[in-house]
């Protein structure tokens, strides 16, 4: 199914009130949406929820040989999947360029930052390694799909517990999680993505953009970077010419972020200890919120209002009142009646007959002076002006008022 | 017939529900027989002698005889004679294609506005709003857009949306908004002066005095949808109270 189209209409608004700096939800520049992190009941299953924005991320681990060039180490994959039940522009099995993109940043910030101790993963040299294996999957695409992301990732495998393993000489044996407990993975730093996206050739800048302004965006601007500073990738897509100040900016926002963030991912694996450790029913069932179809629930967010009440009554007060039209049939005087009084001629044979008939439906251009609302004095009607206009040829029209009674 | 539904109004239906006529073996020679006639509307149909309903949600009745049941939606299916907003998506040959929200896009002529002749073209570009009445619309064929009514007038009907913004919101949202006297409207128009299109596809447009404005206002009518009366007065009051 084909996305829907971006109207004109929505782009010069868009653009516009980022020049004025409002976003669409209330949110300022600089603030991200909500994130919500959620744990399943087997390790390393982990949702994340930003804003609107929906991606799930799963752990896995098998047993494999390693490479010829490291033996030692184990292997780490990643597959993420772009399901249509995220966008209706996704296809499945396609291979878009979006989804290479989100592939090669995922794995340029988690598997090349080295923020997984992989020789821990190795269980005999050169023949029995772990290969850890991460899927991610969209399941809702409302913008930023790369800092959710990069956030499920390394909360699913900070949570993820592999099996326990023992070695006796020769023989390798896996230990399941009843017979002894699993072990966690040991991660050095959790690098997380924050993205920039650039409006008007690099002048203004959101974090965080969601979907619509990830259409009208220019550019994007994804710095990956752990809570210690340390920047592990930085990736600038869209062809945007960015100045050495903006980009040293975005990172200083973007260690602000980062650490934050993390904060949020460690007090979520926390409640998940704790929660486990008392021996609490955890997962999904537990933490996802009921949906009831008659009692939907929408986050609130604050939109900023200054100073409109008085531009509000100033705007009302300023308008003029509309021109009166007047109605058919129109009694004037007593005895006196005027159909169609103040609407053009539609008849189209002004022009060419000659007139000679002066009735009351057939007149030329009348005006109708209408009155502001303030200077009306009570009982008055509208005044009604009949002027000649040049090209008619009619005599002067005189409405006989009748004595005044 | 029409007291078993009667009883029903109110009440949620899922699909499936059936209602039956009740054939009376005796004919009474004192009462002359009425027939019954019951208008289905959305979410029933007719089966023989059987209603059916299709889809689940709470009945609805309008005197004298209209039934339909009333569910929560947000895909559109084109329906004949609906105004809706539409998006053009590409101009070719004498033909508009218009993105309207269903399964397909729909067409709209070049001769199909008004004061329009083959000389005088209309001035639509690629990305314009336009707000148009199903000609044609039915499961078979593609979808025919125009953007006139029957005299040849345009009666609010055409190419329109600079300044303004364009939202989504359910099916359910906008009917609510388009009934004659409805609350929201009421209470909206105490708030800002703004400019309104609704288009029975779920799609919204506003446009107010200024940008802060427009988003209020839009932002305002996207929470309204899940909001009960009473709440929704609150929410009016503080914004109108300058202070949210």
């Amino acid at each position: 199914m084909r996305d829907t189209p971006l109207s004109n209409c929505e782009r010069d608004f868009l653009l516009k009130a980022i020049e004025e700096k409002k976003r669409l939800d209330g949110r300022q520049t600089y603030d991200y949406r909500n994130i919500k992190i959620t744990f399943g009941t087997d390790y390393g299953c982990c949702f994340v929820d930003l804003g609107k924005t929906r991606v799930m991320a799963q752990v896995s681990c098998e047993l494999v040989t390693p490479k010829e060039s490291r033996p030692n180490e184990g292997i780490m994959f990643f597959n993420l999947e772009l399901s249509p039940m995220a966008s209706p522009a996704f296809e499945l099995g396609r291979s878009s360029e979006l989804l290479v993109k989100l592939n090669r940043q995922l794995e340029r910030c988690l598997r090349n930052s080295k923020c997984i101790d992989t020789e821990s993963l190795c269980v005999v040299s050169g023949e029995k390694v772990w290969q850890i294996r991460v899927d991610v999957h969209m399941l809702n695409h409302d913008g930023n799909l790369m800092d959710a992301t990069s956030i499920a990732a390394i909360a699913a495998l900070s949570h993820f517990k592999r099996p326990d393993v023992g070695i006796q000489g020769d023989e390798v044996t896996v230990y399941s999680a009843q017979e002894r407990d699993p072990i966690a993975l040991s991660i050095y730093h959790m690098p997380i993505c924050v993205s920039f996206a650039f409006f008007q050739q690099g002048t203004y800048l959101l974090v965080d953009p969601c979907e619509r302004e990830e259409r009208v965006m220019d550019g994007l601007l994804m710095v990956a970077m752990n809570k210690h500073r340390e920047i592990c990738s930085i990736q600038s897509s869209g062809g945007i010419m960015l100045l050495k100040e903006q980009v040293l900016r975005c990172s200083k926002i973007a260690s602000v972020k980062v650490s934050e963030i993390t904060d949020l991912i460690a007090k979520a694996l926390e409640n998940d200890k704790k929660a486990r450790k008392e021996g609490r029913k955890c997962g999904f069932a537990e933490s996802m919120p009921q949906e009831r179809i008659t009692a939907l629930k929408n986050l609130e967010t604050t939109v900023e209002m200054t100073d409109l009440t008085k531009q509000a009554s100033d705007i009302v007060e300023g308008v003029e009142a509309p021109a009166e039209m007047a109605l058919s049939p129109v009694v004037p005087a007593p005895g006196v009646g005027q159909v169609g009084a103040g609407l053009q001629n539609a008849w189209g044979l002004e022009d060419e007959e000659d007139d000679e008939e002066e009735e009351d439906g057939d007149e030329p251009e009348v005006t109708i002076v209408a009155e502001k609302r303030g200077n009306k004095k009570k009982g008055e009607r509208p005044v009604v002006i009949i002027s000649d206009s040049e090209d008619s040829e009619e005599e002067e029209v005189v409405i006989l008022n009748p004595e005044s009674s | 017939m029409e007291s078993c539904l009667k009883v029903k109004v109110g009440a949620v239906l899922l699909p499936g529900d059936v209602f039956t006529f009740i054939k009376t073996d005796t004919i009474s020679l004192t009462e002359s027989l009425k027939e019954e006639k019951i208008i289905c509307g959305p979410g029933l149909q007719r089966n023989g002698d059987d209603v059916v309903v299709c889809k689940s949600g709470v009945l609805r009745h309008k005197n004298p005889n209209l039934y339909w049941v009333d569910s929560q939606q947000r895909r559109y299916v084109p329906v004949k004679g609906e105004s809706v907003i539409g998006i053009v998506t590409t101009k070719s040959g004498d033909v508009f294609k218009v993105d309207v929200g269903g399964s397909e896009q729909a067409s709209l002529s070049y001769l199909a506005f008004e004061g329009a002749t083959k000389r005088n073209r209309p001035n639509v570009q690629v990305g314009d709003l336009v707000y148009a009445q199903f000609l044609i619309a039915n499961k078979d064929m593609e979808p025919e857009l125009v953007c006139i009514d029957s005299s040849g007038r345009a009666n609010g009907l055409g190419v329109f949306g600079a300044g303004g913004l364009l939202f989504k919101g359910s099916l359910g949202l906008v009917r609510r908004l388009l009934m004659p006297q409805n609350e929201i409207l009421k209470d909206l128009e105490k708030l800002y002066p703004c400019e309104l299109v609704l288009g029975m596809n779920g799609r919204l447009w506003v446009r107010a005095a200024t940008v802060q404005k427009t988003l209020i206002v839009a932002n305002l009518l996207e929470s309204s949808e899940n909001m009960s009366a009473q709440q929704r007065r609150t929410l009016f009051k503080r914004v109108a109270d300058g202070n949210l």
